[in-house]
C-alpha cells in the first residue's frame, strides 16, 4: 500500500477535530450562543431558511455557528436534516392581506390604504461605521416610540386594487387547482410550469437571483418592472388536521413579499395590461424577494408569447443553476481526487505530441503544402 | 391569371410533390400570411418574391414545417404515402427534415455549426442517417466541398475561418449532402456582395440543374428569381396577387403590384 | 456510533436504517426496476438532499442506501481505491447508518460502489455495481438543453454524437474522450458509462453483474442489466481502443491493469501503479513482484508485505 494516494481514516477525523477548533476561534473570547445568533443575526438566519428551505429559525442559528457563518454550508446543513424530517401534509394557502405589517412600500402609489409603512430598514441609514457597536457593553437601551396612531387594519395589496380595475393579469389557479408540485420530492422536468418555478428560486442563492434580476433590469431581459408593493410582516400558518376537519393555528411566520407590476402589450386575445412577477421568502429579505419577483416575470415569457432570448427568461437555466446547495457540491467536487481520469490525459497528450513530433519530422522537407483559399 | 384553385383538387393530384393548401398564419391580429395554395411538382423551382414584410419568409417557414400555420395544410409525397407535415409526429418532421428535405439559411451561421469543421458540417446528416465509416464519411465530404468549390485543404478548418461565400457554399453542401428531393432557402445570396453573389447563383443553378431538386426560394431580389426559378408567386400584405412562369411575371406583370416591383429593378 | 436507531430509544430522534426512510427507498427501487427494463434509459427519480454534498456520490448513495440489507458485503472505491478519502467517508457513512459489512476484497462484495473505475477482477453474477455519476447526459456538452436531448434519446437521433467523434480523429487522428466515453447499450440508448476510464468500457459488455447508476445532482438512475451489450462507439474503419502503458506496474509488474501515476521525487522521477488498489495487494500477496517495489519499499511509498 503505497502512502503517496492513502487517503485514511485517521486524517479524515483529524479535519473533523481542526475544523471543530478553528470554528471556536481564540478560546479568551467568549463562546457565542446560539439564541444571540438568532437574535442578533436575524437576517443570516433568514437567508439560511430560505435557501435552506425550512423555517427554523434556532435552527438555522446553529447552521450558522456551526457553519462559521458560511451561509451556504449552513443552508446545506438545514437541508441536509430538512429531507429527513416527516411530512404530516399541507398548510392552508397562506394570506399574506392579513399579514400583521411591519414594513409596507409601494413606489406605484404616494399613498394608498394603509399608507406607506417605512419599518426597520437600512434603506435611509448612511453605510457609515457605528463604532459605539465595537463596545462589548451596549451603550443603553434603543427603544423604538411607537406611533401615535396604529396601523390601519386593512392593508390591501397593490396588485389587488390594480386587479379591481381590470387592469392586472389575472392568476387563477391551474385546471382543478391540483396541489402544487414539490421539488424535493419529485424530478423537475421542462418547461417547468410556475408551482415549479417559484419553489425553486423561493430556495435559490439570493446572489444568483440578484444577478439575474439585475440583468433583466440593465437590459438581458424586457422588462419595465415597478415594486407594486414589498411587505414584510408575521402571517398565520393554518393547517387543517383530517381527524379534526377545521383548521387549527400552527404559529406565526415571518415572511417578504414583493409584486412587481411589469407592462405587457397584449396580444390577440388579451388587451394591454399589467403583469405580474412574485416574490416570497422567509424573515425579512427584500432583496431576495425583489429578485425572484423580476425573475419571476421574465421567466414568464412562454406564456405571454415573448421571445426567451435571455438566461432570466430560460427556465431550465435559472432553474438549474440557482440551488446553491447543488451548485456548490459539484463545483467543490473539483478538490476530489481526479487521477484516474488525469491519467487518461496525459497519456493521450503525451502519446499525440509524439506522433506529432514523428509526422513533423517526416514531412519536414514537404512543409510547403497547399495555400489555403483566399479569402473572397 | 387565376390564382383562386380548388385545395381538395390539388391534394388529390398525384404527380406534385409537395400541395399546399390554404395555408394561414396569423401574429395577433396582424397576417403573417393568408389562404395560399400552391403545387410543387418534382425538380420544379418556385420563387416567392416581395418586399420585406410582404409574408414570405412566415410562409417559407410554415411551409419548411419550422412554423405551424394557424390554417391550411401542407402534403409532401417524398416517400409511398403522402405525409401531412403538421399532423405527423414530430419525430417524423424532424426526420423529414435530415433527408429528403433541406433549408438553406439567410445567414450560413443559422445553418452551419461554427465550431465544427467543414468535413464534420458536411459529413453531419450522412452520420445522422448511420453512416459509420469514418473514411467513406471523409470522401463523401471532400467531394462534396469540390462540387461547390470549397478547396479539399479546408476540410479540417472551421466555419469561422471561411468567408461570407465559402460559409453560405459549405451551408448548401451540408444540406445537399443527403441528397434531398426539396430545398427551401431563404434569401440565399442575402448579405453577400454582388460578385460573390453571382458565383453562387451561378453554382445553385448548376446544382439544382444536375439533381434534379424541387426548391422554394424566398428572395426580395428579382435577378436571383429571374436566374434560378421556373415559377414565381409574388406576395403583397401576407396574399399572393400574381402567381406564374417566371419570365412571363416578370416581362408581363399584370398585377400592379407587381409592375410596381419590377420596374423598381433596372436591370434584369 | 449507530445513527439508526428507532424513535423511542432515549425518546431521541434517529435516522432510519440506512438514512433514507422506506417511502424514499421504495421510491428508488421502482426508479432502478425501470431502469433495468429498460437498458441505458435515464430514469428521473425524486432525488433527495443527502448529508454528504451533491457531486460526492449523493447518487450512488441514494441507490446503494436503497438495495442495501444486512445480509449484504460493501465494497467502496474512488479512483480504483479503497482508502482514497472519498471512499473512506462513504464506506463509513453506511456502518454508521446500515451497520454495513464492509469489504475491501472485488470478489467477496456484494455491493460495489464506485467512483471512477471497475475493479480488475472480473465481476461474477450477483454482484452488483452502483456508479456514482456527475453528469448522467452524454449528450449535454453537445446539447444544453434537457427538453431536446430527451427527443434525442427518444427518436435515437446520435448522429450528433458522431460528429464529436469524427471531430476528434479529424483533428487528433484518433478520438480523445479518455473517460466517461460514451457507449451504446443494448444497440438502442447512448449511455454516459460515468467518468470511468475508457480502459474499463469493455468490461461493462456482457457482465455478469448488475450495474446500476446514480446521478444525485441531476436526479437520474439508469441501469445496464446482467448480460447486456455495451458499445463503445467507434467507426468502422476507427475501432475503439483503450489506453495501454509501455511498462508494467511498478509494485506487482501487472501488465493489464489501469495504472495510475505516481510521481516520486522532484527530479521527474515517476513510478506507475495499479490504480485497482485491492487488485495490486492482492497479486504482492500471491508473489508477483515489480520492478519498483525494492525501491517503493525502501522511501517507504509502501509496505511491502513481502519483507514483513
Amino acid at each position: 500500500m503505497y502512502v503517496a494516494v492513502k487517503g485514511g481514516e485517521a486524517a479524515i477525523l483529524a479535519t473533523h477535530d481542526l475544523v471543530a477548533e478553528a470554528r471556536r476561534g481564540d478560546e479568551s473570547v467568549p463562546e457565542i450562543a446560539v439564541a444571540q445568533i438568532r437574535e442578533q443575526m436575524g437576517l443570516a438566519c433568514g437567508r439560511v431558511m430560505n435557501e435552506g428551505s425550512l423555517y427554523d429559525p434556532d435552527l438555522a442559528a446553529l447552521a450558522l455557528k456551526q457553519a462559521q457563518g458560511d451561509a451556504i454550508e449552513a443552508a446545506f446543513l438545514m437541508r441536509a436534516y430538512r429531507t429527513t424530517l416527516p411530512r404530516f401534509g399541507s398548510s392552508e394557502p397562506l394570506d399574506t392581506a392579513k399579514m400583521a405589517i411591519r414594513r409596507r412600500v409601494s413606489a406605484t402609489y404616494k399613498d394608498l390604504p394603509g399608507g406607506q409603512v417605512l419599518g426597520p430598514t437600512y434603506d435611509y441609514t448612511h453605510r457609515l461605521f457605528d463604532f459605539a457597536l465595537m463596545d462589548e457593553a451596549a451603550p443603553g437601551e434603543v427603544q423604538a416610540r411607537p406611533a401615535a396612531q396604529p396601523l390601519d387594519a386593512s392593508m390591501p395589496r397593490v396588485p389587488d386594487i390594480l386587479g379591481a380595475e381590470g387592469l392586472m393579469e389575472e392568476e387563477a389557479p391551474p385546471e382543478g387547482d391540483p396541489r402544487p408540485f414539490d421539488l424535493t420530492r419529485e424530478p423537475v422536468s421542462f418547461p417547468a410550469e410556475r408551482d415549479v418555478r417559484l419553489q425553486a428560486m423561493a430556495r435559490g442563492d439570493e446572489g444568483f437571483l440578484l444577478g439575474l434580476g439585475y440583468s433583466v433590469q440593465r437590459g438581458f431581459g424586457n422588462s419595465h418592472p415597478f415594486v407594486g408593493e414589498v411587505r414584510v410582516g408575521e402571517v398565520c400558518v393554518e393547517f387543517v388536521p383530517e381527524e379534526l376537519g377545521f383548521a387549527v393555528d400552527l404559529g406565526e411566520i415571518t415572511l417578504t413579499e414583493c409584486q412587481m407590476v411589469n407592462q405587457f402589450a397584449g396580444s390577440k386575445d388579451v388587451p394591454p395590461q399589467f403583469t405580474r412577477g412574485y416574490g416570497l421568502s422567509f424573515g425579512h429579505s427584500e432583496r431576495k424577494a425583489m429578485s425572484m419577483s423580476l425573475v419571476d416575470r421574465a421567466l414568464k415569457a412562454r406564456e405571454f408569447g415573448e421571445a426567451a432570448t435571455y438566461p432570466a427568461q430560460q427556465d431550465e437555466f435559472v432553474l438549474y443553476h440557482s440551488d446553491n446547495v447543488e451548485a456548490a457540491g459539484f463545483v467543490e467536487h473539483l478538490k476530489l481526487p481526479h487521477y484516474v481520469d488525469f491519467q487518461g490525459e496525459l497519456e493521450l497528450i503525451r502519446r499525440i505530441r509524439r506522433e506529432r513530433q514523428e509526422r513533423q519530422d517526416k514531412h519536414a522537407d514537404q512543409a510547403n503544402e497547399a495555400l489555403p483559399e483566399a479569402a473572397e | 391569371m387565376n390564382i383562386q384553385v380548388n385545395p381538395q383538387q390539388l391534394a388529390l393530384d398525384p404527380a406534385s410533390l409537395l400541395s399546399v393548401a390554404g395555408v394561414s398564419r396569423f401574429y395577433g391580429e396582424r397576417i403573417g400570411c393568408a389562404d395560399v395554395s400552391f403545387d410543387l411538382w418534382p425538380g420544379e423551382v418556385l420563387g416567392i418574391v416581395g418586399e420585406s414584410g410582404s409574408g414570405k419568409s412566415t410562409l417559407l417557414r410554415c411551409l419548411a414545417g419550422i412554423d405551424k400555420p394557424d390554417a391550411g395544410e401542407v402534403l409532401f409525397r417524398g416517400g409511398t404515402e403522402p405525409l401531412d407535415i403538421y399532423s405527423v409526429a414530430e419525430q417524423e418532421r424532424r426526420r423529414l427534415m435530415r433527408t429528403a428535405w433541406g433549408i438553406v439559411h439567410q445567414n450560413p451561421r443559422d445553418g452551419l455549426r461554427m465550431d465544427v469543421s467543414a468535413g464534420g458540417n458536411v459529413g453531419e446528416r450522412l452520420m445522422d442517417n448511420g453512416a459509420r465509416h469514418y473514411g467513406k464519411i471523409r470522401e463523401t465530404a471532400l467531394d462534396w466541398l469540390q462540387r461547390v468549390e470549397i478547396a479539399a485543404g479546408r476540410i479540417d478548418d472551421r466555419p469561422r475561418q471561411f468567408s461570407g461565400g465559402m460559409q453560405q457554399r459549405l451551408q448548401i453542401a451540408r444540406v445537399l449532402v443527403s441528397e434531398p428531393r426539396l430545398v427551401f432557402m431563404d434569401e440565399p445570396t442575402g448579405g453577400l456582395d454582388v460578385s460573390v453573389q453571382a458565383r453562387l447563383l451561378d453554382l445553385l443553378r448548376v446544382l439544382v440543374r444536375d439533381l434534379g431538386l424541387a426548391a422554394i426560394i424566398v428572395t426580395h431580389d428579382l435577378a436571383v428569381a429571374r436566374l434560378l426559378t421556373d415559377r414565381l408567386m409574388v406576395m403583397k400584405d401576407g396574399r399572393v396577387v400574381e402567381q406564374g412562369l417566371t419570365d412571363q411575371v416578370l416581362d408581363d406583370p399584370h398585377h400592379a403590384y407587381t409592375q410596381l416591383l419590377t420596374s423598381a429593378v433596372l436591370t434584369v | 456510533m449507530n445513527a439508526h436507531q428507532s424513535v423511542g430509544e432515549n425518546n431521541k430522534p434517529a435516522y432510519n436504517y440506512a438514512y433514507l426512510d422506506e417511502q424514499t427507498k421504495r421510491m428508488i427501487r421502482r426508479a432502478l426496476l425501470k431502469a433495468v427494463a429498460i437498458p441505458g434509459y435515464q430514469v428521473p427519480f425524486g432525488s433527495r438532499e443527502m448529508p454528504l454534498a451533491r457531486g460526492w456520490g449523493t447518487g450512488g448513495i441514494q441507490v446503494t442506501a436503497a438495495i442495501i440489507g444486512p445480509d449484504d458485503r460493501l465494497k467502496v472505491i474512488d479512483q480504483g481505491a479503497d482508502d482514497t478519502t472519498n471512499a473512506v467517508s462513504i464506506r463509513r457513512f453506511f456502518e454508521r447508518t446500515a451497520d454495513a459489512r464492509t469489504t475491501e476484497a472485488t470478489d467477496e462484495a456484494t455491493i460495489i460502489q464506485t467512483r471512477h473505475r471497475i475493479p480488475e477482477a472480473p465481476l461474477k453474477s450477483g454482484q452488483i455495481m452502483v456508479y456514482q455519476v456527475p453528469q448522467p447526459e452524454p449528450l449535454r456538452k453537445l446539447e444544453p438543453h434537457e427538453a431536446e436531448t430527451r427527443k434525442m434519446h427518444a427518436w435515437a437521433e446520435y448522429g450528433l454524437m458522431q460528429v464529436k467523434l469524427y471531430e476528434n480523429i479529424a483533428r487528433f487522428g484518433e478520438v480523445t474522450t479518455t473517460y466517461d466515453y460514451p457507449v451504446m447499450v443494448n444497440g438502442r440508448y447512448v449511455m454516459a458509462p460515468s467518468p470511468i476510464p475508457k480502459f474499463d468500457n469493455p468490461k461493462m459488455q456482457r457482465s455478469p453483474a448488475l450495474q446500476l447508476f446514480g446521478a444525485g445532482r441531476e436526479k437520474r438512475i439508469y441501469a445496464v442489466p446482467p448480460h447486456t451489450s455495451v458499445r463503445s462507439l467507434d467507426f468502422e474503419d476507427h475501432p475503439f481502443r483503450i489506453q495501454s502503458w509501455e511498462q508494467p506496474c511498478g509494485l506487482c509488474g501487472a501488465a493489464d491493469s489501469y495504472l495510475d501515476e505516481v510521481v516520486i521525487d522532484d527530479q521527474g522521477g515517476r513510478m506507475f501503479v495499479c490504480s485497482d488498489s485491492h487488485h495490486c495487494e492482492t497479486r504482492r500477496a500471491e508473489g508477483h513482484r515489480g520492478a519498483m517495489l525494492a525501491d517503493a519499499s525502501a522511501l517507504h511509498l509502501v509496505e511491502d508485505e513481502a519483507k514483513s
